[in-house]
């Protein structure tokens, strides 16, 4: 039989191993060699708190009392983790950016940051905590024992009193070591994350190794072991329906609001992205630790005296069996999962209780608008410190009072329902902006006080607190109020009558309260900011306007979050408002910041108090969330606006820049006008001088005389021609032209213009003369002359070998429309611009015989007539569409 | 000027198969609440009808699939680069 003192030594050891684990993690998290801590497998691991000495001893009692039920612990969890996309993700989100500190924090925080509700919530959590933490202690204690037995001593209550409370000494010692070092700013202690993922790991082993012992080194196999199971009183499925779905949906949802699952799922969340991780790895570790539990249960059912404690299987059986080493490891195992859920409900509570109860009754004694003086931090820590030493103390006063015998799995679950109150106001308040703080404090209260009445004075035993007499007949003999048959409902069992009743009356009186009542201007933001996490919205501020003096909060931040950090968060903020110095300028976005920082330390009511010292009367009013709204609407509207505009700008600047290449392009052009039509007036001028002195110095035939004045007259009808142009574009551009307003048909125009430009010209011109008939009201002669234009400048420049012009008659969106077709080369695209200019000319073509003025007159003749004459584009050639003016 | 991201009504295929993804992630735990219940239905203390070891089978089967189901899907989860800034 193995030597007790050889188990001190052992567990000695292993506590010391925790010691220098713990301590190696947080040097290492210290000097930023950190990284490894922060893996999804960690935060795995971490979250097996869940599995505690209950799990360890007590699944495998409960299997053996109470078959497959066991599973309903793990299977609620499962669904749970498997669901992260609904719940977890949101939870971890808004932690994240509240700088949630714990459980009582989330729900302060998000109804206001109400101080009552941050009591009220952290009251509960220790009451329900309490009977878990004896369940530790009695399970630890209990382990103890039956080593003791083992090597020959059997303990008394006295001797069992003693080992607990040893355990809880050291363990608060532990807690306080490496739990309130220092005060992180984001509530994060490495050093203990650590201990627990060693500890996750030697429970899983150990459990699993039991499990194997028995299955192969007992039964003989996975077969056989099948066939014990079926010859065992447990083999018959005799599953009561209520408790099944009951007590899975206490499981989930105790897994969300029990403070230790929140501080490790939540709170020491370092990366959003391990929860993806965890969602299927820890229902995988959860899997594995409930695999075996039946197995050991039936072999051990089938092995042990009808009288041992099924709770202990785990350890007895290997005892009993011989194997002492695995009955050693097996101690360690359900030392690890006591101890580890010890030591995190121990720092998710003092958190609590120092940043909801003791800070608040400190800052309000000092009364309204005193500054805060003394160093607040030591105040925190101190108030840790105590916190620990007395949860751990409740647990074993609980545990002295229950008498240390009940089963671990009926004190456990006493524990889930007393934690589940707080499950209507968080899910209501993440999830239905409508939640307020009088609904939440009504349904907690109301869920507490019937989980008290029906469930945890009970628990005590008859006549310790609530007398056999009350039991019986109710309250002052009211029948309706029996603590195990409330409303008169009887022959429910008694672990459901007080689920379905606590939950049921706490999600009506949550739901209709809220309703009934109108939520503060704090709760309404905050009830936003939860609610739409993920929408990234800026938010309203808390703080409208500030009075505080830079220099009054840096001091106070820095007795709250330590001058090195408070200093860093001042200097940052200050260069980031371009200021020199630690002191940057109190606006209501920095007061903003620096409350939320406060918070990852104190808490959110906390924090938002002291700030409110500073920031008197300022805070937010239900006016304020409506001009933030408008605000918001009109930032919306600016924002469209100055789309819009920029748009219109982008226009703008295109179109400058068209104008911009027209007129370089047209400059070039003009320049090379000039030349041309000095060129184009010299040429004449020559041949006229030359030819005229000619003719002065006489003696020529007649023949020849004939000739040369000729040319001297077809000379001076170019130079007049010219003249003409330049004359009637200009009188065009100046608007001194008078309209001679006629009737008359389009094809008669055409067959003027035709027989005039055509007359003996090598091209066809393809004519529909159906629709010609259409009679304009215009100036019919000028009209004819855009036309002429038109077809003599095909005839001009088509480079077809047989030019064709089509003109077409038709009706567009713009109204009756000549098309001028021809099948050339058409006009290059660069050029298309700049062809209606005066002065332009695409090709210095002597035979073109004009000053490159045509197309300006047309242009100018259509605008006075009320048309418009355009280039159209990708058509096979050159194409002109004339917009007809006056048309009926 | 950076136009103000407006809420997609289509998206392109991969998108639309991650939104699709992100459906089973929630319809899942109600798919696993629901088979951890068949059980339930079974016939009580009947000699001839499944036992406790035909439960804890059929259980721990459900609950690995599950677990299998969940782990393949986060990974697809996971290479959404824009989970963080999801819309609904």
């Amino acid at each position: 039989m193995a030597s007790f003192n050889v188990l001190i030594a052992v567990a000695l050891f292993y506590a010391v191993l925790l010691f220098v684990i713990a301590f190696a993690a947080e040097r290492s998290a210290e000097k930023g060699r950190g990284g490894w801590l922060r893996s999804p497998l960690i935060y795995t691991l971490s979250l097996s708190i869940y599995c505690t000495a209950w799990t360890f001893y007590g699944a495998v009692g409960y299997a053996a009392r109470s078959g497959l039920e066991f599973l309903t612990i793990y299977l609620g969890p499962t669904i749970v983790m498997i669901g992260w996309w609904w719940i977890l993700r949101k939870l971890v989100r808004i932690g994240r950016s509240q700088r949630i500190t714990s459980i009582a924090d989330l729900v302060s925080s998000r109804f206001g940051k109400s101080t009552s509700l941050g009591v009220i919530v952290t009251l509960l959590m220790v009451l329900a905590a309490t009977p878990y933490l004896a369940l530790q202690l009695q399970s630890v204690t209990q382990s103890f024992a039956v080593f003791a037995a083992a090597s020959g001593h059997q303990w008394e209550g006295q001797d069992l009193a003693r080992v607990a409370l040893w355990v809880a000494v050291g363990l608060a010692i532990f807690t306080i070591l490496f739990g309130t070092r220092n005060l992180d700013a984001n509530e994060r202690h490495h050093g203990i994350v650590m201990a627990i993922a060693v500890e996750a790991v030697v429970k899983l082993f150990a459990l699993v190794a039991v499990g194997v012992f028995v299955i192969w080194g007992v039964a003989g196999g996975p077969s056989q072991m099948i066939d014990m199971i079926d010859a065992s009183p447990l083999s018959q499925w005799d599953q009561s329906t209520a408790r099944w779905v009951g007590l899975t949906f206490l499981s989930g949802a105790a897994f969300l609001t029990l403070p230790r699952m929140f501080q490790v799922l939540v709170v020491e969340n370092a990366d959003e992205d391990h929860l993806r991780t965890a969602s299927w790895a820890f229902p995988l570790y959860l899997l594995a630790m409930s695999l075996f539990v039946v197995p050991i249960a039936v072999v051990g059912l089938d092995l042990l005296s009808i009288g041992a404690n099924p709770d202990l299987f785990v350890l007895t059986l290997p005892l009993s069996l011989g194997h002492n080493g695995l009955a050693m490891l097996s101690f360690l195992g359900g030392f690890s999962s006591a101890t580890s859920m010890v030591i995190v409900a121990t720092i998710a509570l003092a958190t609590m209780i120092s940043n909801h109860i003791v800070t608040p009754i400190w800052l309000s004694s000092r009364g309204p608008g005193a500054v805060v003086s003394g160093d607040v931090r030591q105040l925190v820590i101190g108030a840790r410190r105590l916190a620990i030493g007395g949860v751990l103390f409740l647990g074993y006063v609980y545990y002295r009072l229950s008498g240390g015998g009940a089963a671990l799995a009926a004190i456990g679950l006493i524990s889930f329902t007393g934690a589940v109150q707080v499950l209507p106001a968080m899910i209501g308040g993440i999830f239905w902006r409508g939640a307020t703080r009088l609904g939440a404090i009504a349904g907690i209260l109301v869920g507490l006080v019937v989980w008290l009445w029906t469930l945890f004075l009970p628990s005590f035993g008859p006549d310790a607190v609530i007398p056999v007499e009350v039991m019986y007949n109710g309250p002052f003999g009211l029948g309706f109020l029996r603590p195990e048959a409330l409303f008169n409902i009887t022959g429910m069992d008694r672990q459901i009558h007080a689920i379905m009743w606590s939950v049921t009356l706490n999600s009506i009186f949550f739901f209709f309260v809220s309703v009934l009542t109108f939520p503060r201007p704090l709760e309404r933001l905050q009830g936003a900011q939860f609610v739409n996490v993920f929408e990234h919205s800026e938010g309203a501020r808390a703080w409208t306007t500030s009075t505080a003096e830079a220099e009054d909060l840096l001091i106070m931040a820095q007795r709250i979050l330590g001058s090195a950090e408070a200093q860093d968060l001042f200097l940052i903020e200050a260069q980031r408002q371009g200021k020199q110095g630690y002191l940057p300028e109190v606006t209501p976005d920095f007061v903003q910041v620096l409350e939320r920082e406060l918070a990852g330390s104190v808490g959110a009511a906390t924090a938002h108090a002291m700030v409110g010292q500073f920031v008197q009367g300022a805070s937010v009013s239900v006016e304020d969330l409506i001009a933030v709204a408008d605000e918001a609407a009109q930032i919306l509207e600016y924002s469209n606006r100055l789309e819009a505009k920029s748009a219109e700008q982008e226009r703008t600047a295109r179109q400058l820049r068209e104008a911009n290449e027209k007129l370089t392009a047209l400059s070039i052009q003009k320049d090379a006008f000039l030349s041309q039509i000095s060129h184009e007036l010299r040429t004449p001028m020559t041949s006229i001088r030359a030819f005229s002195e000619i003719l002065g110095e006489g003696g020529m035939t007649p023949d020849q005389l004939t000739r040369y004045s000729g040319i001297i007259h077809t000379e001076a009808v170019r130079l007049t021609r010219l003249l003409d142009d330049l004359l009637d574009l200009s009188v065009l551009e100046n608007g001194q032209v008078t309209l001679n307003i006629q009737r008359g048909t389009v094809r008669d125009m055409l067959d003027r213009a035709v027989s005039a430009a055509a007359a003996g010209k090598a091209m066809t011109i393809l004519r529909k003369l159906g629709d010609e008939a259409l009679v304009l009201e215009t100036d019919v002669d000028r009209l004819t002359q855009v036309f002429i234009n038109l077809i003599s400048n095909a005839q001009k420049y088509c480079d077809a070998d047989r030019p064709v012009l089509r003109i077409d008659l038709h009706r567009a969106s713009a109204g009756w429309v000549l098309d001028f077709t021809d099948n050339g080369s058409g006009i290059p695209k660069q050029s298309q611009q700049v062809i209606f200019e005066k002065f332009s000319r695409l090709t210095d073509h002597r035979k073109a015989g004009g000053a490159g003025l045509g197309l300006a007159i047309c242009r100018e003749i259509m605008v006075r007539l009320g048309g418009e004459i355009s280039y159209l584009p990708g058509q096979g050639g050159a194409a002109f569409r004339v917009v007809l003016p006056g048309a009926h | 000027m950076v136009k103000a991201p407006a809420k997609l009504t289509f998206l392109e295929r991969a998108g639309y198969r991650r939104r699709r993804m992100r459906d089973v992630a929630r319809v899942l735990p109600l798919i696993g609440a629901l088979l951890f219940c068949v059980p339930l239905l079974w016939p009580r203390k009947s000699p001839y009808g499944p036992g406790t070891a035909d439960a804890m089978i059929y259980l721990f089967v459900v609950w690995s699939v599950l677990i299998g189901l969940n782990a393949l899907l986060t990974r697809y989860l996971g290479q959404d680069a824009d989970h963080k800034t999801e819309t609904q």
